[in-house]
């Protein structure tokens, strides 16, 4: 009898402590993450347009209206102008700064932190100066980039950055660049000494040139952290607000969901805003859910 | 074994704890229903606001001994954050006593969900209805009330002028060309006369306001003051002159405006690189900081083809649903508008008092003309600045405007347009 009594009571004590530990954890994401997760897309499934409370369930109506509307497409369009520049220039730059890194430089860690610096600043921040190195004017009155450019004597360089109609959004995703390229190239540079040195020695030992031991031995075993960084990437463009709002504030020309969301939530269209922070969720879950789905995988294979 | 279960539940219990006491405080100190203070939300923050609202405090202080005064006012986003700040503690029925808010059709979305208490009564009981021009009560009234006490007005329809500019091209800066079209060939003079951007301009709500002018031009006091209640189309061909006219006016802008504050814009004048700008008359204190003379340095006046209209903004003093100190509050708004106190505050802001009966000596070489023009010109709201339209609508036309400022398509611009109303007025 005292047996059985205490198989119970010991499973509890096994588990009961870590569960009481994380416990406050689990609360706390239910409740200001999944629970506000869930009330938001109530919000945005009422007829809740003014500070009046809703009246009826309107069902998908908000998101249908949204999704034909000229001025959220633009701001989708923005965003993936955005984004496109964004994850290609970080990519891009990360990688090769990475690259000649691991080739080995004198004084790396100056570099490095000199790359890695600007992710110090908070978009807030320098969003403030980059609004003055873009400016736009040209000629007499320039200042900023195109000043610089006009005092080299490169006047044929100044353009009009993000006032641009078509392209403008390429111009601000210039500092998101300067920002994070360096975060990129340390996640890099991580991936490259994950490389065993073996590996490296055995292909030299078959004879492999330079370019073919990176190009068949190492690259492809970058394969991982170029997909978390693009993951990071990715979601961190989809959320930009703080950036653009200090740069532009929250204009036509330069609107994406998040500052079209601000807009409308300061207009007092409830409903609306709660629209576009579901569809905005929904779009970093593109990404970020295959992306948890294959390192899942990943970490279940590798046990 | 058992201790560090306890102590694991103890934790558990009092980081969860922690966290769910997080949003409870309401920062009102405890509302005990007493009449010896009043809470009072603004943004005015800093500058030549917060000098202003000192003065008016000081002068509240000697009108009401008894009432202790609690400034709730939050910084920063020109007053986009103290909208945001005040939405949430309407919304958990905890108004602050008092709260600023522009007076006009941005309170429109208050009154419908009922957070505001009509004040008209206030109106009579203070005088204010002789004090206050016949037409501004008519641009505060909803359906016979009115819910807001205007501390200062401020002008929207003003060109200022830089008559060095405009003597290269041979432009008398004295007097005021008499319709757009007039205007818009002085522009083209500057322009011909070597003055790259005779019109100096700058973001997406000075650009607004500088369509609200036009509109006001081309339609007169009457037809602008219908847009906003549905007695004049949208699809009225004078809207399409405007939006044609506007068009024209951005040829002779600067081609940065999009990236411009109107200090920026305003500046642009000031320092001799364009003939004019429309900006409101805060604008004032810019050319006085840098020295400017009145009349000979500088010189305003009312946008071509708006003599003798108003165009106004104003600030003002609500009596929110719920007022912990109903009684304060009152006496707050009786301080807002009372001669002393609009004195106080517009002398230190720059701005002029909503009543006619100041004497306008006591104020500035600019204010003096402003003072006299709100007397006797009609008064109309102002779109860029909350008094014309509800903040949904005007969000719409922003970005209507935003786009144009890109695209310059007049058929695409006037759609928006027609479409912004359609949506507000039902």
């Amino acid at each position: 009898m005292p047996a059985r009594t205490r198989k119970p009571l010991s499973r509890i004590r096994s588990w009961g402590p870590p569960l009481l530990l994380v416990a406050p954890t689990i609360v706390i994401i239910a409740v200001f993450v999944y629970g506000l997760i869930a009330v938001n897309t109530q919000v945005s499934m009422t007829d809740r347009h003014s500070l009046q409370p809703a009246t009826r369930f309107v069902g998908l109506e908000n998101y249908f209206a949204l999704l034909t509307e000229d001025r959220f497409l633009h701001s989708l369009w923005n965003l993936l102008i955005f984004t496109i520049v964004f994850i290609a220039g970080t990519m891009l730059f990360g990688f090769l700064w990475a690259w000649l890194l691991e080739k080995g430089v004198t004084a790396e860690g100056v570099f490095r932190s000199i790359y890695l610096f600007p992710m110090a600043v908070s978009f807030v921040a320098s969003g403030v100066v980059w609004r003055w190195l873009l400016n736009s004017a040209e000629g007499d009155r320039a200042s900023g980039l195109n000043r610089l450019f006009e005092s080299m004597g490169l006047g044929f360089l100044q353009n009009p950055w993000w006032s641009d109609p078509t392209w403008g959004m390429a111009a601000i995703a210039l500092p998101a660049v300067w920002q994070l390229a360096g975060y990129v190239m340390a996640l890099f540079l991580a991936g490259f000494r994950g490389v065993p040195i073996e590996l490296r020695e055995a292909a030299r030992m078959d004879g492999a040139s330079e370019w073919k031991l990176y190009r068949h031995v190492i690259f492809p075993q970058l394969g991982p952290v170029a997909l978390s960084a693009l993951v990071i990437v990715s979601h961190m463009s989809l959320k930009v607000f703080d950036l653009i709002m200090s740069i532009t504030k929250a204009i036509y020309q330069t609107e994406v969901p998040a500052t079209y969301m601000w807009v409308v939530l300061t207009g007092n269209d409830y409903a609306k805003a709660a629209t576009i922070a579901t569809i905005m969720l929904l779009l970093a879950a593109v990404f970020i859910v295959p992306y948890l789905n294959y390192t899942n995988r990943k970490e279940r294979e590798g046990r | 074994m058992r201790k560090k279960l306890i102590a694991a539940a103890a934790l558990a219990a009092a980081l969860t704890l922690t966290a769910c006491s997080g949003d409870g405080g309401n920062g009102n100190g405890g509302g005990d229903g007493g009449d010896n203070q009043v809470e009072v939300f603004t943004w005015w923050a800093s500058g030549s606001e917060k000098v202003g609202l000192d003065a008016l405090v000081k002068v509240f202080g000697e009108q009401h001994p008894d009432v202790e005064f609690i400034n709730a006012a939050v910084a920063g986003g020109a007053g986009s954050n103290a909208k945001a700040a005040l939405a949430s503690r309407l919304e958990a029925k905890n108004p602050p006593d008092s709260f600023q808010a522009h007076a006009g059709a941005e309170l429109s979305d208050y009154i419908a969900a009922g957070q505001l208490q009509d004040v008209s009564s206030l109106y009579t009981e203070f005088g204010l209805t002789d004090a206050f021009p016949k037409s501004l009560l008519d641009r505060l009234t909803v359906d016979g009330k009115i819910y807001s006490v205007p501390s200062n007005i401020h002008r929207a329809n003003v060109v200022w002028v830089n008559p060095a500019v405009l003597e290269k091209a041979g432009i008398d800066a004295s007097k005021a060309p008499a319709t757009m079209e007039a205007w818009i060939a002085d522009l083209q003079k500057l322009k011909d006369a070597g003055v790259e951007t005779p019109l100096a301009l700058g973001t997406e709500w000075t650009q607004m306001q500088l369509f609200e002018t036009v509109l006001l031009s081309e339609l007169g006091a009457d037809g602008y003051s219908g847009l906003w209640n549905g007695d004049t189309q949208w699809t009225d061909p004078g809207v399409k002159k405007a939006a044609e006219d506007y068009k024209k006016l951005l040829g002779y802008a600067n081609s940065d405006y999009a990236g411009l504050d109107w200090d920026a814009a305003t500046q642009i004048v000031i320092d001799g690189n364009a003939g004019y700008n429309v900006m409101g008359d805060w604008a004032e204190a810019a050319f006085q900081q840098a020295g400017l003379k009145y009349d000979s340095d500088y010189t305003t006046w009312p946008v071509p083809g708006t003599d003798g209209v108003f165009d106004f903004l104003a600030d003002s003093f609500t009596l929110p649903v719920g007022a912990p100190h109903e009684k304060a509050a009152k006496a707050w708004l009786q301080t807002v508008s009372s001669a002393e106190g609009q004195k106080a505050f517009n002398l230190a802001k720059g701005s002029i008092p909503a009543r006619t009966d100041v004497d306008a000596s006591e104020y500035p070489a600019y204010q003096q003309t402003a003072i006299a023009s709100w007397s006797s010109d009609t008064v109309v709201s102002s779109l860029a600045h909350g008094a014309a339209a509800p903040v949904a609508w005007s969000s719409d036309i922003s970005s209507a405007i935003g786009k144009f400022g890109s695209d310059g398509n007049v058929d695409s611009f006037l759609t928006a347009l027609t479409d912004a109303a359609k949506k507000a007025l039902g």
